[in-house]
């Protein structure tokens, strides 16, 4: 094990180091939203630190961690990874893409946020970089379908554990669906920001982009949610509550993340409104598993509490071990999921999405999203794992301890505002609120200094979380560390599950493909069939 | 599989409110036409300006008397970027973009479009009386912020008409049905 923890560690590093920085850019944009009349205030500031803020967090944190989480895994799974030496190619590639990126984007040559809407045009650097990070990610989806079918080779008919099969359902999924994003970059946005073409065209670019988009978004999820499914439950002292069922969320994840990217292009022209629809329906039914997540998640906790003698209707909630970090972390992750999981149905209604697009209310979502339930718990896991993995005892504990705390606290001030300024018509993504004195903008100003504060105090939560990942890793005491171990699932049948329906991902991919046919097919054939006319590049920045 | 009655009910539960969202929608989009703005028409994003579609700007009425407004959107400024409205009457915008993507965000309505280069947006809504800021919502260089506009909306009867001929060749119909 002892190759395999070296090549997780170094994949966390890097998603801490991203972290850091990430979270400093952070407060560039509390310090505009608190008008704070600062010399190197400028909009070329901001609009850089939006981008850098964005790509570093949600691209380069959240993937170099689902990837040391999955080496571990599958380690676990099978004693070995099944082919250390791509594991190491993988993470060198995608290192060098994020220097690549960030070089371009820090020496703003690339403030084009991070979803790259052409014709904006970037340095080549930063395409070029972003999709190294892919073509690495790539490599380790090989590492985890292998991993997943030696296990199942090894097991007869006994199922992979869920973790296992939790992971590799991520990784064809994150496989499939970067196929948009690679198509974006190698057929539109690379030759052309190298100048070997000389237009895009913008909406095409905007339906690759949603294409991976919108997985990308169940990407950092399910990570977090085989955390809670297998680890979490042990944690705080109890057992997993119906564990086949977990099988089956992951499955419906995989088939049904992907034909829904439409329902962020609801505003965009181009696109006729019945393939929205269609969109819509596939966006509704992929709450489902979320739904039965937030069930079995509470129901294992339920029997944690009363294992370790909670007693009354709610006496158990507080009897959860609030003090261990992963706990703590993961148990405020799914509170704000929960408002986020509200404004997500909100965001992907057919009709409401026209008060909300684009709005603060956007980023608000997302940061009770990605934000806090992916981060949060994946912060927590840090905890958890960094010791196991280092051999080092985890350092300075009291502040890892109130981490999570003033996480929640921060995401609380800064999310909900959001939320409210957004319904209240303020745009997302701009350097200064006063549009010249519009009464109208003037209603937002009372709370977006709310935000700003929900701001400073996330980025003290986040400088915790730096320091105390630094000092373990640095110079954390030599000790012995407990191993890790999966959550016993309850009501196991005596001589354990039996391989099922849900167990076969192969088949379930197949699924996957057909729907995406059904969903893309026909709306990208018909976009090719008109009379298009392409954008040359643009640099406002 | 054996699944726990309690989560039976739960599951059972969530299929019914799927249900519901199902077909709430599905009754607004085909039964009553409530959709977001989805037009289909490309147009040439380098001569926009002077396309006969666009190139009178600002509001105007058709042979059936609907009224129009039309707008190019360019970094960093709304093509005109002051009009005026009647209220409650349904007021259909045509849009396009001669540069990057815009956002026509007609603040605290539900009046709003992506503006994409080489295609043309189209949205109809009404709105109630009041002076609107109209702001840019998609990332468009650093003047983002900056980009606004207004509308005023009037009563009905005080509307003092348009202010611009119809377009020599106004958009072809189909493909489209805006929100209202
Ligand atoms: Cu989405
Ligand atoms: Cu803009």
């Amino acid at each position: 094990m002892a190759r395999t923890e070296r090549l997780a560690l170094a994949n966390i590093w890097v998603a801490v180091l991203a972290f850091g920085v990430a979270a400093a850019m952070a407060v560039m944009q509390a310090i505009s939203r608190a008008n704070l009349e600062l010399p190197f205030r400028s909009s070329r500031m901001y609009y850089m630190s939006v981008t850098a803020h964005g790509v570093l967090m949600a691209l380069v944190f959240t993937t170099f961690f689902i990837m040391a989480l999955g080496y571990v895994t599958a380690d676990k799974e099978n004693g070995k990874l099944q082919l250390p030496r791509v594991g190491w190619a993988a993470f060198g590639l995608a290192t060098t893409g994020v220097v690549l990126a960030a070089w371009a984007i820090l020496t703003f040559k690339a403030s084009v946020l991070y979803t790259f809407y052409p014709p904006l045009q970037a340095h080549p650097a930063f395409y070029i970089g972003l999709t190294l990070v892919v073509v690495g990610s790539w490599l380790w989806v090989l590492e985890m379908v292998l991993s997943w079918r030696a296990a199942r080779k090894a097991r007869a008919d006994r199922p992979v554990s869920l973790a296992m099969h939790g992971t590799a359902a991520n990784a064809i999924l994150w496989a499939f669906c970067t196929l948009g994003v690679a198509a974006e970059m190698l057929f539109l946005l690379i030759p052309w920001s190298l100048g070997l073409v000389k237009t895009v065209d913008p909406l095409l670019a905007r339906m690759l982009f949603w294409f991976f988009g919108h997985p990308l978004v169940y990407f950092w999820v399910l990570p977090a949610y085989v955390l809670w499914y297998t680890l979490l439950p042990k944690e705080a002292g109890g057992r997993l509550f119906s564990e086949p069922l977990g099988r089956m969320v992951f499955v419906l994840f995989l088939i049904f993340s992907t034909p829904v990217g439409f329902h962020h292009q609801f505003q965009d022209p181009g696109i006729s409104a019945n393939w929205k629809l269609l969109h819509t329906f596939f966006t509704m039914i992929i709450s489902f598993p979320s739904l039965v997540t937030a069930f079995t998640i509470c129901a294992s906790l339920e029997v944690a509490g009363r294992l370790r003698g909670g007693q009354s209707l709610f006496g158990w909630i507080r009897r959860l071990p609030w003090g261990n970090p992963f706990v703590a972390a993961s148990l405020l992750a799914m509170l704000l999921f929960l408002v986020g999981g509200f404004g997500g149905a909100i965001n992907a209604a057919y009709m409401l999405n026209s008060v909300v697009h684009n709005t603060a209310w956007i980023h608000g979502h997302f940061h009770l999203t990605v934000g806090s339930a992916v981060a949060l718990t994946f912060m927590g896991a840090a905890y958890y794992f960094v010791p196991r993995l280092s051999g080092r005892r985890l350092e300075l504990v009291p502040l890892a301890k109130i981490q999570p705390y003033l996480w929640f606290l921060g995401m609380l001030l800064f999310a909900l505002p959001n939320h409210f300024t957004g319904l209240m018509g303020m745009p997302r993504r701009i350097f200064t609120t006063d549009y010249a004195g519009a009464a109208q903008a003037h209603a937002w100003e009372a709370i977006t200094g709310l935000t700003a504060l929900g701001g400073i105090v996330l980025f003290v939560s986040a400088a915790l979380f730096v320091q105390v990942m630094l000092v373990t890793l640095l110079m954390g005491q030599k000790e012995p560390q407990p191993p890790i171990a999966w959550a016993e699932p309850l009501g196991e049948p005596a001589g354990g599950y039996r391989a099922g329906l849900w167990d076969r991902l192969g088949l379930w991919f197949v699924v996957a493909v057909v729907l995406v046919l059904i969903a893309y097919g026909y709306p990208l054939w018909d976009h090719f069939q008109m009379e298009r006319f392409g954008s040359p590049g643009f640099k406002p920045f | 599989m054996n699944v726990d009655l309690y989560e039976r009910i739960w599951m059972w539960g969530t299929a019914g409110m799927l249900a519901l969202f199902f077909g709430s929608t599905a009754v607004a989009a085909i039964g009553r036409q409530f959709q977001p703005p989805s037009h289909v028409e490309t147009i040439n994003p380098a001569a926009a300006l002077s396309d006969p579609r666009f190139a009178s700007r600002g509001v105007w009425v058709d042979d059936q008397g609907g009224v129009h407004v039309t707008v190019i959107g360019m970094m960093f400024v709304w093509l005109p970027d002051h009009v005026t409205v009647p209220a409650e009457t349904p007021v259909t915008f045509h849009l396009t973009s001669t540069d990057v993507t815009h956002g026509y965000q007609i603040v605290r309505t539900n009046g709003q479009t992506m503006v994409i280069p080489g295609y043309v947006s189209r949205f109809t809504t009404r709105f109630a009386p009041g002076e609107y800021l109209i702001a840019c919502n998609e990332y468009c260089g650093l003047g983002h912020h900056a980009m606004a506009g207004r509308l005023t909306v009037v009563p009905a009867a005080e509307w003092a008409g348009p202010g611009t001929a119809a377009p020599a060749a106004p958009a072809p119909e189909g493909g489209d049905h805006g929100s209202h």
